[in-house]
């Protein structure tokens, strides 16, 4: 399929064309995105409806085209300060010199999305790449299809045609897509398919950020507010029926709390759905056939306390709790992605922690307790992608902390700034003088053991330098510089280089 | 990874600890480090103690210096919703990392990867290059006695053994080499998963300008290429100028190279050797591109080939064809600034991009116009002596980076978390269900994010 060849081809030259690079370039197109999901919002609603039966108004609007604009607005306000060059500490051999970090485009960048939130996660890693300067190739899951087509609809009518063409199509159109090279390639989805495109990269040694998955552990303390907790709960894992990858996955508590935190959870869920859930509005389905029959079959040989309620012609199962959930059991060894909650009882927080610790680092952990000490605990004595105490998914709408996995859950991060960096190289940039040679003249060969010493002056950090003060640093710099001078150079080279060294001195002071 | 799993690495005493007795090590095995060099490439003693030692101390003193500092939670900013609550990134250590690390700079190398994992927390194994095998030697005898044995270990071997250690999960791997081997361990990092830094190489170019101080440019050049015997990841590759300053250049750097090892190089201590006969016999392949002008000598017993620079070059020859990594430096003739820029944008992107001229407009434009790790602007290999600037290569050059903080920050996860209270629940009633259209506004006023330019209260 020379097709995926010819479209990142003409990206490739795009960028190369230098058009993308301009900063206001990069805010017109971003600019462009705002106007686009303004513009379009009804059939992005409709899209995301069809998909996954995703309300038509606040829930769907709340958590994908709020944080859309939300990201948009960050990054047009910031992205001045967070493309300019950062000067960085020099030490006494570079005093003089510019040194600074630079932030360039990578080149082209793969974005491919997932079908849960199918627009945000497209849109979110596409805003972040166009900041840094790059072109970008978009690749929506197929399995949402519906917002796959109006995203390759849209996109090139607000868009760059050539700099950011959008590729749809399954498995076969993705894995021809990933023998092609790019410069960076973010991958939302799971952790298996993770493996596949991390091997892709690594044929052209195209660094990734892999936004994977795990079992995001829930615990509860014996002390804290259950109501509270179990609300927040039962809102972050029912929400677009379980298919969050921070959904709170599972929840590890003590025997003796278990059946009250079903019932709070029991109640929340009268109180968010009413009665009879399946007439709810705000309710959403499971997106396909196969993943209806997956999340059923986990139920299989469970205690169900509450729903457990199926309907296969509209991809409906009902909020379901599951408890003495044993640590073996299927719905226990992968990813629920759904809206069943198992409740595996533990003794203590120690076992809590070790059950935890036990299994593959998740890509977030949860925590409720009134202790503060017990919650600080449970985080350094766990490793996770991120981590919201008291509540839950709540981290991820914060786009000042970085958003990302470890270990099976992925690697790298985005969000805001963090969005910018990921998707730009950092270049060291040091601007040296052509003149002051005599300075340079202590690292050439000959050696010698004054040379050593010389090079050991300039160079060396020591510790607690600032007991010294910079000022006598710099006094002591210029006195080593002309003394060097006098060593090994000219005396006539010494007196057109002292003016400089004056400069030098003051500018340092 | 037991040692790992009991958490030993974490206490930031304990890192420093470790990390004290690094510079230790440094210290009293200091003549053995330059002795184990010296056989394996015939290192000048000031070369090494400058790369090997001394470069090294100046990572620990910066780690030690701030390493309170980086490990502390960052506390960032935060959105409306979340004034009350607690928001910060925390670093944790990864776990076990493995620390690949090559010949040619055989301490520096491991030890400078080692310090930032070793402040990050993790435990550590480090893999020394089997061709620098005096160093080897003495990695694996050394070490250990500076290090907690249960956390840090130096596993030595040659391509079986690593591809067998690379079968292992790890948390984090940190390769320094070539970049046919950096995909080998890409592939095998993807395997488990595991994040990587790879930092590998390419042709550096080094453009030199009409205008410039030929004197200086030529020792600069020379010194940066000849370094080590060439064998020097970032040394200038080769060089791009007109015909004009070529022919300034030659007499300029047939100077510098007597000025530097004396009239025979064979017999300067301060010019070092070609690692093994391998890399010898692939280094003198090179020598039939263009033509010597100045130097092309070579003794194969002691594996000596002296500074050489070589005209006539043409973009086809083999010299041009692959990363040189020893003692010879290439000119390619272009016309102008633009033909040059052309020319390495039509190249992988290198480690460094070197530029040279009196000139600032045209130092700013080969900055602006090419992609690579690092630039250096009128001079060769000094940008990765300041630990305050980021080492890292980009496309085939690798992906990554350290040095100083950015060694940290490379071995620790930064893990986003948000701390809130249980109380004001309240406020969290906007967003559940049953959704309504005036929820929905509470919760877009509290937590979208205004343009400055879009307040028209002020």
């Amino acid at each position: 399929m020379e097709r995926m060849q010819q479209v990142v081809g003409r990206a490739r030259a795009a960028f190369r064309s230098g058009r993308s690079r301009p900063l206001e370039f990069r805010m017109q197109q971003l600019k462009a995105l705002e106007r686009m999901v303004q513009e379009k919002e009804k059939e992005i609603l409709a899209a995301l409806k069809a998909d996954l039966n995703k309300v038509c108004g606040p829930n769907a609007y709340s958590h994908e085209i709020l944080g859309v604009l939300g990201e948009l607005a960050l990054t047009m306000e910031k992205l001045p300060s967070w493309a300019a060059p950062q000067a960085v500490k020099k030490n006494l051999l570079t005093m003089r010199d510019e040194a600074y970090i630079g932030y360039e485009p990578l080149g082209v960048v793969l974005v491919i999305g997932a079908w849960n939130y199918p627009f945000v996660l497209v849109m979110q890693p596409l805003i972040g790449a166009i900041a840094a300067g790059n072109a970008v190739v978009v690749k929506p899951s197929e399995v949402s299809e519906n917002t796959a087509r109006l995203v390759a609809e849209l996109l090139p009518q607000y868009l760059d045609k050539e700099l950011y063409p959008v590729v749809t199509g399954g498995v076969p159109e993705t894995t021809e897509l990933l023998t092609q090279r790019f410069d960076h390639i973010l991958y939302t989805g799971n952790t298996a398919v993770g493996k596949i495109v991390m091997a892709a990269a690594a044929k052209h040694l195209t660094p990734v950020t892999l936004e994977l998955g795990g079992k995001s552990p829930c615990y509860i303390d014996k002390d804290c507010d259950l109501a509270v907790a179990c609300r927040r709960i039962t809102w972050g894992k029912y929400m677009n029926c379980g298919q969050t990858c921070i959904a709170p996955d599972y929840i590890l508590c003590d025997p003796s709390i278990q059946s009250k935190v079903v019932e709070n959870i029991k109640a929340t869920l009268k109180e968010f759905y009413g009665e009879d859930v399946k007439s709810s509005p705000d309710y959403e389905r499971i997106v396909n056939q196969r993943h209806f029959k997956r999340v059923k079959s986990l139920l299989e040989g469970q205690k169900i306390a509450y729903g457990g309620e199926t309907d296969e012609a509209s991809c409906f199962i009902a909020p379901t709790i599951l408890t003495d959930v044993s640590p073996e059991s299927k719905v226990m060894e992968e990813e629920i992605f759904g809206p069943v909650l198992p409740i595996v009882t533990v003794r203590s927080v120690d076992e809590a922690i070790e059950f935890i610790n036990g299994r593959e680092k998740p890509l977030a952990l949860y925590v409720f307790s009134n202790n503060k000490q017990l919650i600080k605990r449970v985080i350094s004595e766990t490793s996770s992608g991120g981590v919201t105490g008291n509540d839950v998914i709540m981290h991820f709408f914060l786009s000042t902390l970085p958003f990302g996995g470890v270990g099976h859950s992925g690697m790298g991060a985005y969000h805001g700034k963090h969005s910018f960096e990921t998707f730009s190289h950092r270049r060291a940039c040091l601007i040296k003088d052509l003149k002051m040679e005599s300075t340079n003249k202590m690292r050439y060969p000959p050696g010698s053991q004054k040379k050593v010493d010389w090079a050991k002056f300039f160079l060396l950090k020591r510790f607690n330098k600032a007991r010294i003060g910079l000022f006598v640093l710099a006094l002591l710099g210029v006195v080593a510089a002309v003394m060097i001078k006098v060593s090994f150079g000219s005396l006539l080279q010494c007196m057109s280089d002292l003016p400089d060294l004056f400069f030098a001195t003051a500018a340092l002071l | 990874r037991a040692s790992w799993l009991s958490g030993k690495t974490r206490p930031m005493e304990y890192r420093v600890a470790q990390l004290e007795a690094l510079g230790r090590f440094l210290d009293d095995k200091k003549q053995e480090i330059l002795e184990a060099t010296a056989s394996d490439l015939g290192k000048a003693p000031f070369e090494a103690e400058l790369s090997e030692i001394l470069l090294c101390k100046n990572e620990l003193h910066e780690t030690l210096n701030n390493l309170s500092q980086w490990m502390k939670d960052e506390h960032v900013n935060k959105n409306l919703v979340m004034q009350l609550d607690s928001a910060f990134i925390r670093k944790d250590p990864y776990g076990v990392v493995l620390i690949i690390a090559p010949w040619n700079y055989p301490i520096h190398l491991f030890l400078v990867p080692l310090i930032g994992a070793i402040a990050a927390g993790n435990c550590v194994i480090v893999k020394p290059s089997e061709v620098s095998k005096n160093t080897e030697r003495l990695v694996a005898e050394a070490l250990p006695d500076y290090l907690d044995k249960d956390c840090f270990a130096v596993v030595t071997g040659g391509v079986q053994e690593t591809t067998r250690l690379l079968e292992n999960k790890f948390d984090y791997i940190f390769f320094t080499g070539s970049p046919p081997v950096g995909r080998i361990i890409m592939t095998a990092a993807a395997k488990h998963l595991t994040p990587v830094t790879l930092e590998l190489g390419g042709k550096n170019p080094c453009y030199v300008s009409d205008t410039c101080d030929v004197t200086n440019v030529a020792r600069r050049v020379a010194w940066g290429r000849f370094f080590n015997a060439g064998q020097t990841c970032i040394a200038p590759d080769y060089l791009l100028c007109t015909i004009e300053m070529q022919e300034k250049l030659l007499p300029a750097l047939r100077k510098a190279i007597s000025d530097f090892y004396g009239p025979n190089p064979r017999e300067s201590p301060d010019f070092g050797r070609i690692v093994n006969d391998k890399q010898f016999q692939r280094v003198q392949r090179l020598l039939g591109s263009g033509r010597v002008a100045i130097g092309g000598q070579t003794d194969e017993a002691e594996r000596y080939m002296a500074p050489t620079v070589l005209v006539d070059v043409q973009p086809s020859d083999p010299v041009m064809q692959e990363e040189v990594f020893g003692p010879i430096l290439p000119i390619v003739v272009i016309a102008n600034m633009d033909e040059a820029i052309d020319f390495i944008n039509s190249r992988e992107r290198p480690l460094a991009v070197y530029a040279f001229s009196s000139n600032d407009k045209v130092v700013s434009q080969v900055l602006e116009r090419t992609s690579s790790g690092g630039f250096c602007g009128n001079d060769t290999l000094m940008h990765v002596t300041l630990t305050s600037l980021p080492f890292g290569g980009i496309g085939n050059s690798g992906l990554g980076l350290h040095h100083g903080k950015f060694s940290f920050d490379t071995f620790s996860h930064h893990r986003g978390c948000l701390k809130r209270g249980m109380g004001w629940e309240s406020l969290n009633a906007p967003r559940y269900p049953p959704y309504s259209k005036t929820n929905f506004g509470i919760v877009q006023a509290t937590s979208k994010v205004t343009r400055k330019s879009d307040c028209t209260l002020l």
